[in-house]
């Protein structure tokens, strides 16, 4: 008995807060947009019993889902979406991997500091994170003085406002995630192994690809995904530092949500978003269980 | 002791430099006595008297702060309890889903988790206010809960639990006098993330927040969308201060606890 209220307490939490609500945004992606408030007609009547629901089912027209076809801006949003998500990934890869292998070959008293160090940003406010590049990438900002004082550039680039600064300010909010997995990845890298790769006759490169990054490659795995996922719905980076051209999908649904009012469109807009995510989620889970079998 | 190449000391500098300066030129420029952020007029503290008469700021850090210990707080609970569950209670039914449910909010975007549950919160007839951000921060922030509380619940020895029920324990006290002392640096763990969470949200609390609940994220996100503006680096300064203090004092403090530990169990020894 007292096991039942253990478990039922947080389940039905969950239940009412996680799973009920992502019903409704389904059960709304299948309803008609209406000028009222809700801004939408149910079309699933539940209180006519069965009735109610095999008149639903022969009037369901996906019309929401079909608007998101016909209309440009939608897939041109997700498409964008998923270019933005994967640079940023790549970059951060490739900024995150020399700092998470200069961490693990770090002498071991640097390590405790070193690793505060990379955490730190993480328990700073995301939204001042972002922030903080708007004074930096602006024409006037301080990047544009620092290359003309040293004579780089004659004119002010214009970065912020554009794609640019999205992958910037993408990296930079999560460049933990990618360094983090990596490094507990390269951490646990026995160093005899490369000792006996050059021992055998590999060059200190070849040692590095045939020896550290296939034993860090679930560290890169996890750590791309722990980028990617939360890219793909990014709102506030491309809502800041991003132009009226940057599209992304997380953008689009909160303008239709709240400036368009339409509920349905944004709700469609929702579980598609969902259905593109379901992969690489899937994949990062298959990923951790393969590293938890491995270490145990 | 191992020296780091250059190639190491290159890396590690730059990289800490990319993710440390941003926040560094923004600390500077709050103490900049003009209205531009970008050119420096002298050292002047005026931003800082301007966001401390701020009433629409103050009132919103109010609002943040009530947000997030209550949602903390009972996320803190009922994460405690789900990592318990997930960890001993072993089979039941709809343990997939429970499992699911605990770990899809943490990948879940969160302009759908927003929208879903102000969705919700209509459907039901709720009016948006203080309470639905609370039960909007709880959900999400309990599932980060969980995880850090049951990697800790997994390395514990259960026999110490199974000896205090031997000795007599019911099994709550089993759990308040043995199981929770052990498992406590996990717990405030948890605890402290999920109040960074909530303080640092602003797109559930945007979807879940009515006119008269605006949190702190929320204005902060309505002021710099028109623009950089001192003010707002005098608030960042104050905040990115605090977080600083407390990750440090709670790294030392435990730092302390480990050291006074290893010294106890030597002299146990001896």
């Amino acid at each position: 008995m007292k096991r039942f209220g253990l478990i039922s307490v947080p389940y039905f939490w969950l239940l009412a807060l996680f799973l009920v609500p992502f019903l409704i945004v389904l059960k709304i992606s299948l309803s008609d947009t209406a000028l009222a408030i809700p801004p939408y007609t149910p079309t699933l009547d539940l209180s006519q019993g069965w009735a109610g629901f095999t008149e639903w089912w022969s009037g369901l027209d996906m019309e929401n889902f079909t608007w998101l076809t016909q209309d440009d801006l939608y897939w041109k949003a997700y498409l964008s979406s998923l270019k933005i998500a994967t640079i940023s990934t790549i970059l951060a890869l490739l900024v995150g991997f020399p700092i998470a292998y200069g961490m693990s070959r770090a002498p071991d008293d640097w390590r405790p500091t070193l690793m505060m160090l990379i955490i730190l940003p993480f328990w700073t406010s995301f939204l001042i994170r972002v922030y903080a590049w708007k004074a930096i990438l602006s024409q006037e900002g301080l990047l544009n003085q620092f290359l003309m004082n040293i004579g780089l550039i004659g004119e002010p680039l214009t970065i912020l406002n554009t794609n640019t600064a999205v992958y910037i300010g993408i990296v930079y909010t999560y460049l933990p995630f990618m360094v983090l997995p990596i490094y507990s990845a390269l951490e646990r890298l026995d160093e005899s192994l490369l000792e006996a790769a050059e021992d055998l006759g590999c060059s200190r490169m070849t040692a590095f690809w045939l020896v550290t990054l296939p034993l860090a490659k679930q560290g890169i795995i996890a750590g791309s995904f722990l980028v990617f996922i939360p890219a793909m719905g990014e709102f506030v980076i491309p809502s800041l530092l991003g132009g009226s051209k940057t599209l992304m999908i997380g953008k689009v649904l909160w303008e239709e949500f709240f400036s368009n009012r339409d509920w349905p469109v944004a709700s469609a807009v929702a579980v598609i978003l969902l259905l593109i995510l379901i992969i690489p989620i899937v994949l990062f889970q298959r990923n951790e269980e393969k590293q938890r079998e491995a270490g145990k | 002791m191992r020296r780091l190449s250059w190639f190491n000391t290159v890396s590690l500098t730059l990289g800490f430099a990319f993710l440390y300066i941003p926040m560094l030129i923004l600390i500077v420029y709050s103490f900049n006595g003009g209205k531009l952020v970008t050119v420096w007029s002298g050292f002047s503290t005026k931003w800082y008297g301007e966001l401390f008469r701020n009433e629409a700021f103050l009132d919103a850090a109010w609002v943040t702060l009530k947000v997030a210990v209550m949602s903390s707080t009972i996320a803190t609970v009922l994460g405690t309890m789900a990592a318990y569950v997930m960890v001993r209670a072993g089979r039941f039914h709809g343990r997939t889903l429970f499992s699911g449910m605990i770990y899809a909010p943490l990948v879940m975007p969160e302009v759908i988790t927003g929208l879903s549950l102000l969705l919700l919160f209509i459907a039901i007839g709720l009016d948006r206010g203080v309470l639905t951000i609370v039960l909007a921060h709880t959900t999400f922030s309990m599932c980060y809960v969980s995880v850090v509380v049951s990697s800790r619940l997994v390395t514990f020895d259960q026999s110490l639990e199974e000896a205090a029920l031997d000795l007599g324990c019911t099994g709550f006290e089993a759990f308040r006098l043995v199981t929770l002392p052990i498992i406590a640096p996990a717990v405030i763990s948890g605890w402290l993330l999920a109040f960074t969470l909530s303080l640092d949200d602003l797109v559930i609390a945007s979807f879940t927040s009515g006119p008269s609940s605006t949190t702190l994220p929320i204005k902060i996100f309505s002021a710099v969308r028109l623009g950089v503006s001192p003010e707002i680096n005098a608030l960042s300064t104050i905040m990115i201060g605090l977080v600083a203090i407390g990750v440090i004092g709670a790294s030392l403090t435990s730092k302390r606890a480990i050291a006074k530990r290893a010294k106890d169990e030597q002299e146990a020894i001896q």
